[in-house]
């Protein structure tokens, strides 16, 4: 890396890579910026862990960055204590409500996109707004609502806030992944005999495995996230992690590896479904924002 | 046969479809009346099984934008606006950045791409929790950088920069909107559409005039009063430019990818270097990505709530946001009335940017 290539060895560089030009000095300084980048982006990972691994008496200005003199996992265990039950809540949260608007969207997107009728993209637009509102100018009558049917502070309001506002997007989804089916599939099974269930059942619900894969993850790592639902249509025993973990942090005199263990608890399921299944997730980022 | 099928599709887009005309439609309906009484002013009435409410009007919306108890709603939406400048301006730029970076093909590509993109997994309240932390006046940052605890508070801090009067509002907003319409009669001008260049230039013009002999004797206040960027906001960008930039940079990724490599290589063929290849061929192309992420950035860093909340707290006034205000008149307050016309501005904020995205991306759909 660091000697300088010959003229020889730059010309067959460019034989074999003719698409990148043999500029050394600018590729230099593009990994020198992504270093300072990745730098930005894992310091306070670092932190993170190091804090949370740290006893409170081990937590002072001076020591600020150092690693931890031993793994303190009792804040890991306290944390727990404090967020475990709420983790709970938010998992039960996370994959009722993900499943079930997984479930609507894939119908949706199948119907809109395979069986167009007059005024489909008006209704798939009007429906599609419902995922950029502010939901501060829903959220009134929304807790009304939720207290009229007897919900408030049940898990039940906060998995049914989640799907009927998940709708949109997993509608999107699928929709957007259906249109890439060609119609002349439908059209042979229609000829076959073959009605709106049995094309959805037979041909459509089959090859939606990575359309629902999409869609799951995103969903639960929505869900998982959420907070404004989560801080004012529960109770203390239906409180999902993200809001136990507000107030493990919000108190003034606290005690900072609590709340980063705790950071680090809550993180961890959406974190392990990024890395683990990172291609998937991208392609639900992007979905959220280019349309086909 | 098809007819049954048809039918079938409607039948099951029937739920979805009432779901959220209530959710959505209905209950920003009734948020919008609800606006308009005023429920919540007495507190008593506010939690009783039958409130009494009466109909004020738009009593509601003249207190919040000139009413002399609502300074805190007026900071809150100039905060709001500065905050979704600086966020947007911080995630463009560094996400642009990575994605020109990662273009060129680097070693471990995957690897860097995975690093940058994480906190996109993350909720907002974790995000807060852990910058909460590297912000502190005694904390992380100020040790790493070796800056002075006592002139860097970040979240702490009380000063106001880029301070204006707010009477001075519709002025500037008339200004502004004239500009934009200036740009979009330009813009029909060049296309060829007259009538629609008229409209938008007389639009301008209207405006203009207005803003020159009526807008600047227009008070909305009996006294000046001064409105500016809180500096605490500075930290909170930061996390949040943290967060989302990696979205930014999956954006411009995907659209460096589509780029065919035939265009790039026809643009070296004619000689243009790198930069030019960049500034002639590549950033054009990236334009419409770069007015989606403008777009997408603009409506969740308008909503934004649960990051000031995990990383200073509801009651912090330096770094209120109108989503935080709804949150606390409505639901800590029980000022239910008020809260409402928050929500409404909210949404109509909002509105403005969303509305146009929709429509022109189903006008580019039909035209296919």
């Amino acid at each position: 890396m660091t000697t300088l290539p010959t003229p020889q060895a730059v010309q067959t560089q460019t034989l074999n890579a003719p698409a990148r030009p043999p500029v050394r000095a600018s590729r230099v300084f593009m990994y020198l910026g992504l270093l300072v980048a990745a730098l930005f982006f894992l310091l306070p990972i670092y932190l993170l862990v190091v804090t949370a691994f740290k006893t409170p008496e081990a937590i002072n200005l001076a020591t600020t960055w150092q690693l931890p003199r031993g793994l303190n996992w009792a804040s890991f265990s306290d944390a727990w204590a404090k967020v475990g039950g709420n983790m709970g809540n938010s998992l039960f949260l996370a994959v009722t409500a993900t499943l079930l608007s997984a479930m609507l969207g894939s119908l949706n997107g199948y119907a809109l996109s395979k069986w167009k009728f007059r005024g489909a993209n008006t209704v798939f637009a009007l429906m599609l707004f419902g995922m950029f509102i502010p939901y501060q100018s829903v959220l009134i009558p929304l807790f009304q609502f939720v207290k009229a049917l007897g919900l408030y502070g049940s898990i039940w309001a906060l998995v049914l806030a989640h799907v009927v506002y998940g709708i949109p997007i997993t509608t999107l989804i699928f929709r957007n992944f259906y249109a890439d089916v060609p119609d002349a599939l439908i059209e042979a099974a229609t000829i076959d005999g073959a009605g709106f269930w049995a094309i959805y059942g037979r041909v459509i619900f089959p090859i939606s495995i990575p359309g629902f894969v999409v869609v799951i993850i995103w969903q639960f790592t929505q869900v998982w996230n959420e907070f404004l639902f989560a801080a004012t249509l529960t109770s203390t025993r239906s409180q999902p992690v993200t809001y136990a973990l507000s107030q493990l942090a919000g108190g003034q005199a606290v005690s900072w590896n609590l709340p980063m263990a705790g950071a680090i608890l809550a993180a961890i399921p959406t974190l392990l479904v990024y890395i683990l299944l990172g291609r998937y997730f991208v392609r639900g980022l992007l979905a959220g924002s280019v349309k086909g | 046969m098809k007819n049954t099928d048809r039918l079938w599709a409607k039948l099951v887009l029937a739920p979805s479809v009432i779901l959220l005309a209530i959710f959505v439609y209905g209950f920003i309906a009734r948020t919008g009346y609800t606006s308009l009484t005023d429920w919540g002013s007495d507190p008593v009435q506010a939690l009783s099984l039958h409130p009494v409410i009466k109909f004020i009007g738009f009593q509601n919306y003249t207190d919040l934008f000139t009413g002399g108890l609502n300074v805190r709603f007026r900071q809150d939406l100039i905060s709001t606006l500065f905050f979704t400048v600086f966020f947007i301006a911080g995630c463009l730029g560094l996400g642009l950045s990575l994605a020109l970076m990662l273009d060129r093909n680097p070693r471990g590509e995957g690897l860097w791409r995975t690093v940058f993109l994480f906190p996109m997994s993350l909720s907002f309240i974790v995000t807060g929790t852990i910058w909460r932390w590297m912000l502190q006046p005694q904390g992380g940052v100020n040790q790493l950088l070796g800056l002075d605890p006592n002139k860097y508070e970040w979240l702490t801090g009380r000063a106001s920069v880029l301070g204006f009067d707010w009477n001075k509002i519709p002025l500037l907003t008339a200004v502004v909107v004239a500009v934009v319409l200036g740009v979009l009669a330009y813009q029909a001008l060049r296309a060829g559409q007259r009538s629609r260049m008229l409209v938008a230039a007389g639009c301008a013009a209207l405006l203009l005039v207005w803003a020159l002999f009526v807008g600047p004797n227009v008070k909305l206040l009996p006294a000046p009063e001064l409105h500016g960027f809180n500096i605490a906001f500075i930290g909170i960008i930061i996390a949040a430019v943290w967060q989302m930039s990696g979205y930014t940079m999956a954006l411009y990724l995907a659209g460096l990818r589509g780029i065919p490599e035939e265009i790039r290589e026809a643009a070296r063929v004619d000689g243009a270097g790198e930069w030019a290849s960049y500034r002639h061929v590549v950033f054009p192309l990236l334009a419409p990505i770069t007015l989606s992420a403008m777009i997408i950035l603009g409506h969740i860093s308008l909503k934004i709530f649960d990051l000031v909340f995990a990383m200073t707290g509801p009651d912090n006034a330096a770094t209120d946001v109108p989503a935080l205000l709804m949150y606390i008149t409505s639901f800590r307050q029980n000022a239910f009335a008020v809260g409402a016309a928050i929500g409404t501005v909210l949404l109509l904020l909002v509105a403005v940017i969303i509305v146009p995205y929709l429509a022109s991306q189903f006008r580019t759909e039909e035209a296919r």
